[in-house]
Formats: C-alpha cells, sequence, structure tokens
C-alpha cells in the first residue's frame, strides 16, 4: 500500500500521462465550460462573462425542471428494469461451469462490437409498424383466424377485423426498450463479478439450515451483492439520464430528454452558457449519484468487515 | 437539411451529433482541424459541403481543367458548419451554407465578400436569384447553388385527391397517427405560421404563441417530429404523411411510384443553398475559380443530373430533360411559388425564442 512512499519519482512519473490527459481534455474544457455558463451571449459568436446565475435560473424554470424530471423517470425505469433483469442473468453466469461462463460473458460484452447508431437502427426496424415483432404477431393473428375460420366461427371476428400492428415506436416505452437493450450489459458486469466472488458456503448453509431459496435470494445473495448493485444502478443510470441518441431516434413527440436540451442549445439555438449551465446542472445531479453510491459501498464495507 | 441517399449519409450525420453530444458532456469543443497550408500559389482548394451534393464528376474535371487539387470535407446541416467556423476558419475555402445563414454569418463577419470580376459564369444565373435577395443584398456574399421548397410528402394510394393544405398536417384528425413534422424550430414554426395566413418570418409573440398552441393542440395526431428523417417514415408505412424537404420526396418518387409530393396551396419555404467563402480563406483566388466552374452550364448540368435538386443556372436549365424540369417534386408550381418564402436570419433573440417554443412543443 504505502510503497509509492518509498519511490515517489517512479509513482510521479507513471502518474504524469494519465494526469496531463486528464487535465488538458478534462478538466480544462470543462472548467471552460463551468466559466461560460455564469456568461452571457453578446453577439453571434461572442460570449460575454458577466458571473451571471441568469443561465441556471433559466435552467430551474419549471419547463426544464419538468424535462429533468422526465429524464431522471426514463433513467430510473430503465435501471430498475436492467436490474430486474440483470439480476438473475449475472446469478446464471455465476453459477454456470467455468468452461461456459467466458462464452456467456462474451455474449453480454458482443453488442458492444457494434456502434450504437447502427444498435438503434436495427431496433427501429424490429420495432416498427411493419417490423419484425408485428409481422410474427401479425402471422399468429392470421393463424389464429384461419383456425377460428376452420371452426366455424370466422363471422363473429372474434380476434377482430384485421390485424392492428403494436405501436411499438416513437413513444416513451420504445425509449425506454432502447435504453434497457444498451445498458443492461453495465448492469449485468458489475452484479456478475459481486455474485463471482460471493462464498458459496454462505448459501449452502442458508438452505441447509431451511431457508428457502426466495428467503436465501434475498437474505443472502442481495444483501451480499449490495455493492455490486449499487456501482451497477450507477454506471447505468447516469448514462441513461444523459441519453441522447436514443429518444431522438426512438422517442414520440413528447420523448424529449435533457440531453436533446442540451445539444440543441449548443447547435441550433447557439446558446453555449445556457446549455452549459444545463450541463452542469446534470452534473450536480450525477456527483449526488455517486455520493450516495459511496455512502453505501461505505456502509456496506464497514457491516462486512466487522 | 439533408440531402443524403438513404442511410449512410444520415448515419454521418447523425454520429457527428452524436460526436457533438459527447463533446457538451465532456465540455469540450474540439474542432478536428485538418492540416491546411496556407501557401496562396498552392494548387489546392478546400470545399466543404454536405454529402451527396455534387455531380459524380465535377470535382475532378476541375482538377483536370485547372490544375488545382479539391479536398472535401462533409457536414450534416447549417448548425454544424457553423459550429465548425465559429471560433475561426480552420482552412476552408468553399462553404454551401443556406440563405438565412449567409446573412447570420455574414452579420458575424464570418464571411469573405465575392469577387463578381473573378466569376464571369454569373451571368448564367436566372436574373431572380441575383436582384435584391433578401438573406444578401446585392450577393455581396453569396451565389445561388441549389433551390427548392418544403412541402408534403404523401402516399398516393391512401388520398384520393393530394393534400393541398398544411391542414391535413397541422390542425385535422383526419390522418391520426399517420403523419409527421419536421422538428427543426423555423420549420416546424414556420409552416404552422403560413397555415394561420402569417409570415414564416413573424417576429410578433401573439402569432408564434398561436403557432405554438396549434402544434400542441395537433400533437396526440402526430406520429413523431422526424430530425432529418421523414422520408424515412413514408418509405416504411410508418406515416402516410411527411413534411419534408423536397429533394428527399423526389428521391423516394424515384423508386417509389406511390409517392407524390406537394407544396400546400398556403404556401411554403423557399429554400436556397449558396456557394460563399469564409472569411480567412487560405486558396481565394482557388474559391472563386471552383464558384466559377460550378456555374459552367455543361458542368451545371452534371451536377444537377446527379443531385435532383432545381438549379438557378438558366443556361444549364435549358439543357436539361423533361424529366427533370417537368418534375413537380423539384419544380413547384409558379402559383404555390409566389406564395412561398424565404427564411431570414431574425436575430438571435428571435431564435432563442423559438427554440424555446419547440422546447416547450416537445415537452408539452
Amino acid at each position: 500500500m504505502e510503497a509509492w512512499r518509498k519511490n515517489r519519482f517512479a509513482f510521479f512519473v507513471t502518474l504524469l500521462p494519465p494526469g496531463l490527459w486528464l487535465a488538458v481534455f478534462f478538466i480544462a474544457p470543462l472548467s471552460l465550460l463551468w466559466v461560460f455558463s455564469f456568461g452571457v451571449k453578446s453577439g453571434i459568436t461572442q460570449i460575454e462573462l458577466a458571473w451571471t446565475l441568469t443561465n441556471y435560473a433559466r435552467a430551474l424554470d419549471p419547463l426544464y425542471l419538468g424535462i429533468m424530471l422526465k429524464s431522471l423517470w426514463i433513467a430510473g425505469v430503465t435501471t430498475l428494469i436492467c436490474l430486474v433483469v440483470g439480476l438473475p442473468v449475472a446469478l446464471v453466469i455465476s453459477f454456470a461451469s467455468r468452461r461456459v461462463q467466458p462464452w456467456l460473458l462474451l455474449l453480454i460484452i458482443l453488442p458492444f462490437w457494434t456502434n450504437l447508431l447502427i444498435r438503434t437502427y436495427a431496433l427501429i426496424a424490429v420495432l416498427r409498424g411493419n417490423g419484425h415483432v408485428n409481422s410474427v404477431l401479425e402471422w399468429l393473428w392470421e393463424i389464429g383466424d384461419g383456425v377460428l375460420g376452420v371452426l366455424g366461427l370466422g363471422e363473429f371476428h372474434l380476434l377482430g377485423t384485421g390485424f392492428t400492428p403494436l405501436a411499438l415506436l416513437y413513444n416513451d416505452m420504445a425509449v425506454v426498450i432502447g435504453l434497457v437493450y444498451v445498458h443492461l450489459p453495465f448492469m449485468i458486469l458489475p452484479l456478475y463479478v459481486a455474485l463471482d466472488r460471493l462464498d458459496r458456503s454462505l448459501i449452502e448453509a442458508s438452505l441447509d439450515l431451511g431457508a428457502g431459496h426466495v428467503r436465501t435470494f434475498f437474505s443472502i445473495i442481495v444483501p451480499l451483492a449490495l455493492p455490486g448493485i449499487a456501482s451497477g444502478v450507477i454506471i447505468t443510470f447516469i448514462p441513461a439520464l444523459g441519453a441522447y441518441l436514443t429518444p431522438e431516434l426512438l422517442g414520440g413527440t413528447d420523448s424529449q430528454m435533457i440531453a436533446n436540451v442540451i445539444e440543441r442549445q449548443f447547435k441550433s439555438a447557439n446558446d453555449w452558457p445556457f446549455g452549459s449551465a444545463l450541463s452542469f446542472l446534470l452534473m450536480y445531479i450525477t456527483f449526488f449519484g455517486l455520493a450516495v453510491r459511496s455512502l453505501v459501498a461505505r456502509r456496506s464495507s464497514s457491516e462486512g468487515g466487522k | 437539411m439533408e440531402r443524403n441517399k438513404g442511410i449512410s449519409g444520415l448515419l454521418r450525420a447523425l454520429s457527428r451529433r452524436q460526436f457533438m453530444q459527447g463533446a457538451a458532456a465532456v465540455g469540450i469543443s474540439i474542432t478536428a482541424m485538418p492540416k491546411f497550408a496556407a501557401a496562396a500559389a498552392e494548387k489546392l482548394v478546400n470545399f466543404y459541403t454536405w454529402d451527396t451534393y455534387i455531380g459524380e464528376t465535377t470535382l475532378a474535371d476541375f482538377t483536370k481543367a485547372t490544375g488545382i487539387e479539391v479536398k472535401m470535407d462533409l457536414y450534416g446541416d447549417n448548425d454544424e458548419l457553423f459550429a465548425k467556423l465559429r471560433s475561426g476558419n480552420p482552412g476552408y475555402d468553399v462553404i454551401v451554407p443556406s440563405g438565412n445563414w449567409v446573412s447570420r454569418m455574414a452579420q458575424a463577419g464570418m464571411l469573405e465578400p465575392l469577387d463578381h470580376s473573378l466569376i464571369p459564369n454569373i451571368k448564367h444565373i436566372v436574373p431572380r436569384f441575383m436582384g435584391n435577395v433578401g438573406f444578401d443584398p446585392g450577393r455581396k456574399y453569396s451565389l445561388p447553388y441549389m433551390w427548392g421548397t418544403i412541402g408534403v410528402g404523401y402516399r398516393k394510394s391512401k388520398f384520393a385527391e393530394p393534400p393541398t393544405s398544411w391542414k391535413w398536417l397541422y390542425d385535422s384528425d383526419k390522418y391520426s397517427g399517420r403523419l409527421a413534422l419536421m422538428s427543426e424550430s423555423d420549420v416546424l414554426l414556420g409552416m404552422a405560421l403560413k397555415y394561420l395566413g402569417y409570415s414564416l418570418n413573424t417576429t410578433d409573440d401573439k402569432q408564434l404563441a398561436e403557432a405554438e398552441a396549434l402544434i400542441i393542440k395537433q400533437k396526440p395526431h402526430i406520429k413523431a417530429f422526424a430530425e432529418d428523417n421523414g422520408q424515412d417514415l413514408l418509405a416504411s408505412g410508418e406515416v402516410d404523411l411527411v413534411m419534408e424537404w423536397n429533394g428527399d420526396i423526389a428521391q423516394l418518387m424515384a423508386e417509389d411510384d406511390d409517392i407524390g409530393y406537394v407544396v400546400p396551396d398556403e404556401g411554403g419555404l423557399l429554400w436556397e443553398d449558396t456557394l460563399a467563402i469564409p472569411k480567412g480563406a487560405p486558396h481565394l483566388a482557388n474559391a472563386h475559380a471552383l464558384i466559377n466552374f460550378i456555374h459552367d452550364p455543361d458542368v451545371n448540368v452534371g451536377i444537377a443530373t446527379t443531385v435532383q435538386f432545381a438549379t438557378p443556372n438558366q443556361s444549364a436549365l435549358a439543357k436539361m430533360d423533361k424529366a427533370y424540369t417537368g418534375n413537380t417534386a423539384i419544380f413547384a408550381p409558379e402559383a404555390v411559388l409566389s406564395k412561398s418564402e424565404t427564411l431570414s436570419y431574425l436575430g438571435e433573440d428571435v431564435i432563442t425564442k423559438r427554440q424555446e417554443a419547440c422546447t416547450r412543443i416537445f415537452a408539452a
């Protein structure tokens, strides 16, 4: 742990490249935006540093707060679904044989090999009115209707007079589906890491001592996996909150999220100060989430280390 | 504005937008500056334009004729062009901004005045484009490149009569869930203003509020506010009625006989893309030479044939075939053209107001 004290030179030499990288490409531009967020637009391309809070005041307008809340809601639902779906998957992977495990993990990571944009377009082809989901449903409908016709019930139109495609695209549900699809691996991987390290004898002990599978799951596995759950929730929730492409391509007429508004400030509205203020508001929310996460982690580690 | 054929251009446009989002989130505005040498005598011109918006051999022919090499770079929309030049010209010589952007960029001191004496082919341009043009009086900074309209693309088999009013998009539940509007603020609000009988360049807050209320009331019937993929929605049968740039529908009509295009009787938006030289262009003479070459009638025929937009070059027009000059998706009838308007640059405050109106519409 304390080895760096003994060899400071090596320590600083190793630290220098990433430190410089962070300073130049992360801290410097971020500071610039932070300064912008207190500025006012004074011309077509000029920003005057007025050190004013008007941008933040405007960002707290009910209009933008509403959009922020909606983004939090969509990101929250996405995270919850990812957790509910991801936990069993992670459990299965961690209990799979060592030979199968790498392949299962590969399947989880596989979608990352394709660009997000391409995957989103693929999802459009799956979900749209005459897309793959609806054509399968239509096929099933035709079979059902045919069977009813054979049974002499055709004239009653028990399944409706024609197949109506489900509206799967261009609404909030499509956005959530898209976000879950994109973010599920972010949830599964930390959960897998947490569950894989879990001491199996504890589960066996629980089962031996008479707890059922459900109780063992909620009283033993979930508490022990809590740090993994917290990591998974955070790294799913934060990018989902800033989602931009998914609501833009899959969303309906009211599916805009805060990142779409921010993008418009930097492009079509040409209002960088306001866009910066909105970005920082989003970032403060993110910091808050991280603070909560470290609290959870500290609590669980103090419990675990007793 | 999208000039792309199919998905590849769209992908490019979107991935750039995606990059902008990344930049916004991390707080960087990296302008990936190509390393352009600034030597004046260099046989090079840096051309920054839209995708699939030039003739197949135009640039190669230019190099053959003049010995000047052309380096082409592409952008997806005017916002992107503006963002790139905002903090200084990274080395571009010729750009293709839309009309209202010409006045915005000129006011911001981002454009170089054109030397008309270096562009003798100006004489081929239809006089109407050279007179008192609202966004660029006297054509000080720009020359017309291509022009067109915004209107309604529709699936013919679903309509007994062509949808010749904006009413069907903005004020009717007849095609509920079967229609899409464009999300670009000037167009979305502008066509609502046309329907209400106002100018699309209005700065009257009351008229703007009326347009906003109209769209919010219509929202339950609108399938999507399309970014620039309205033609895809129409092609895939997702909607039957869509507001779009004429060229995008014209390209679709070439593949699908069941698609029609009409500019509603209330008039629509008359757009014009221009050729301009950004301030600080390193190869001024070459830039003028390229603009002049583009307006050579024979060269222009090649461009118009490829891009299928309306050329303002009358000598080229005279050489085009009937399939082009008679295509109503390229040349809207004079009756609706006279009621259509070009977009003006109305100042930053108006842009902010219109953007906020759109944010309210999308949030409603």
